[in-house]
């Protein structure tokens, strides 16, 4: 399970960083939802991956680190705002400048 | 329990909700509410100031529960100065804005008192998490403030501000979760204590999350290859707006201190020491930068984003030679490049709405209204700005060099801060001479708002009151610096029940 969280969480850092980088709004938005599931299942992982085991003391014998999970959800719900906030940025930019190249201007356009 | 302690949390919170609720409420109401708030913190934070100053840590457990498991609020000599000087910003930041600039957007002051809290929670907060929920807070306000009054500057800037602080929040969560993995807690003095302690073998680990959360802290406080948002987003925001920013900056300094000077800062190999050592040239090449990107702007509100660079570069420099002295010397400096870089914003818009053409640009020469009065707060500001006698600016620098001399390493700081020093200077006369001695007199000057002028008179006065109270200042901040080096005393205040080893204390 581990390797498998792993390679997941690998695969979603990269393609999350990788659209991060490109020069659209839409793509680097894109990006950054892909880096903030990426960093969920992170924090999620900090208090091991146990399956089977509920995060309240004295139902079974073992149990899962319940604070990585409030942490998370804290972190979603942070997550989801700022996604929200930084879509509409975009969209008023992109009306504004009247194109949605990051810095605001197309250089393969001629400027007039 | 003292419940003032989250006072300074809850009244700007509520404030604002307040003002969010009731915002069909008349103007002057929403002005009245921000107002009182505002006053009330700055009450709060001389109060903060007094109580810290004894010496003792103020501990609030948010909802009674004991240290490790729940959030706690700390209260210690630093936090008390960010406090203080954050209220008494906000407020003369609140006044400016009210000269109609609140008026140009929705919800300005709500936004305003959530900033507040957002800072005031960062200051306050002993939890390495809640300190992640409160740069968001902060963060999210920024945003909104950063557009109040829309147009396009602010939208292209605001895209940028946004999305590098959004990869930071991402970045701060992995160092977050990397912390807890390892060592299973996010109270900081907890943390402090089991990075002691934790085994040989995590050590590459825990420098990695240490460096992480430089990198977080690092894009907050503008050092240099992550600095290149800031010139455009301060110069593109209103003029209240930017001179609130002046802190947004010192926020990052203060976690860089909290972090690296309590919870990396034990055991027999501290983290922290990698960490010192990067910081020592970035914040050495982020001053250069400043210097050079002072001569070099296009407006006198780049010059004064360029201004709040090089303070943060002479911040950390001093910060990252690690002893008492130099870290007193930093902390005076701190609160006077704050203060100034928020006069020299309102300034800059104060200048600018007396110009005909060109508002703040340098490339525009025409004459200015009301070329003697505005001349002489120029001439005063620059002074102080520019680290002069009598100015504050003067004394923190001289306490500077003299913390830096005999450090190995200190010439560098001696020669990059003196020179770009002169930089400043030379960037400021010549602004003072193409704004105010080569055109004539304007024929018929725009009104100019006496009270606006006096508000920013007043902020230069009081940098100049620090200098002129220095030594009770002075005294004060070496204490925090030395209670800032000594953070057993933290971690047993918060942790009282720990019986705390006495590790040596990391230089």
């Amino acid at each position: 399970m581990e390797l498998l969280y792993a390679i997941t969480l690998g695969v979603l850092t990269s393609c999350g960083t990788y659209l991060l980088l490109r020069a659209r709004t839409f793509t680097v938005i894109l990006g950054l939802t892909l880096l903030s599931h990426a960093v969920n299942l992170y924090l999620f992982a900090s208090g091991r991956l146990v399956a089977g085991a509920p995060a309240i003391i004295g139902i079974a014998d073992t149990m899962a680190d319940p604070l990585p999970q409030a942490l998370v959800l804290t972190a979603i719900v942070i997550g989801f705002a700022m996604t929200a906030f930084v879509v509409v940025l975009a969209l008023k930019a992109a009306v504004e400048l009247r194109n949605d190249h990051v810095d605001g201007e197309n250089p393969d356009e001629d400027r007039t | 329990m003292n419940h003032v302690l989250i006072l300074p949390i809850l009244l700007p919170l509520l404030t604002g909700a307040g003002q969010l609720l009731f915002y069909r409420a008349p103007f002057a109401v929403q002005r009245l509410l921000g107002f009182a708030s505002t006053a009330w913190l700055v009450l709060l934070g001389l109060w903060a100031i007094v109580t810290a100053g004894a010496g003792d840590y103020l501990i609030y457990q948010a909802g009674n529960w004991p240290a490790p498991f729940g959030i706690v609020l700390v209260l210690d000599r630093l936090a008390a100065i960010m406090l203080a000087l954050t209220a008494v910003l906000g407020l003369c930041c609140l006044l400016y804005a009210s000269g109609g600039t609140d008026r140009r957007g929705a919800h300005f002051h709500a936004l305003f008192q959530f900033q507040l809290a957002g800072l005031n929670g960062a200051f306050l907060t002993g939890d390495l998490f809640n300190l992640f929920v409160f740069f968001e807070i902060l963060l999210i306000a920024s945003y909104a403030l950063l557009l109040h009054g829309g147009g396009r500057a602010r939208s292209r800037a605001g895209l940028h501000y946004v999305i590098i602080n959004l990869a930071g929040s991402a970045l701060f969560l992995i160092a977050l979760g990397t912390l807890y993995g390892l060592v299973g807690t996010l109270n900081m003095a907890d943390l402090a204590q089991r990075i002691a302690a934790a085994p040989a073998e995590d050590a590459p680990l825990l420098a990695a999350a240490s460096l992480i959360l430089l990198v977080v802290f690092g894009i907050k406080a503008a050092i240099l290859p992550l600095l290149f948002w800031l010139p455009r987003a301060y110069s593109a925001a209103s003029a209240p707006v930017a001179a609130l920013f002046a802190i947004m900056t010192k926020v990052g300094v203060y976690a860089i201190l909290r972090v690296f000077l309590l919870v990396f800062a034990l055991g027999e190999a501290p983290v922290n020491e990698t960490a010192w050592n990067w910081l020592w040239p970035l914040a050495l090449l982020t001053l250069a930068l400043g210097g050079i990107g002072v001569l070099g702007s296009e407006s006198l509100r780049t010059l004064t984003a360029y201004l709040v660079i090089l303070s943060v570069g002479t911040l950390l420099a001093t910060i990252s030679l690690a002893t008492p002295a130099a870290l007193g010397a930093a902390l005076f400096y701190l609160v006077h490049s704050t203060l100034m870089a928020a006069a020299f914003f309102l300034l800059a818009d104060l200048l600018g709405q007396q110009r005909k053409e060109g508002y703040d640009r340098f490339s525009a020469v025409g004459p200015i209204g009301h070329r003697w009065v505005l001349g002489s707060l120029f001439f005063i500001a620059g002074i102080a700005m520019a680290g002069l006698p009598p100015f504050s600016g003067f004394v923190s620098k001289v306490w500077i060099l003299q913390a830096s001399g005999a450090q190995p390493g200190g010439l560098w700081l001696w020669g990059i801060l003196l020179a770009s020093a002169l930089l400043v200077i030379i960037a400021i006369s010549r602004t003072g001479s193409s704004w105010f001695w080569r055109p004539g007199e304007m024929a018929t000057p725009y009104p100019l708002r006496r009270g606006l002028l006096t508000l920013v008179y007043s902020m230069v006065g009081l940098n100049a009151l620090l200098a002129a109270f220095g030594d009770p200042v002075m005294a004060y901040l070496a204490l925090t610096a030395e209670q800032l080096f000594a953070p057993q005393g933290y971690i047993s205040a918060v942790l009282p029940e720990a019986t705390a080893p006495t590790w040596e204390v990391a230089p």
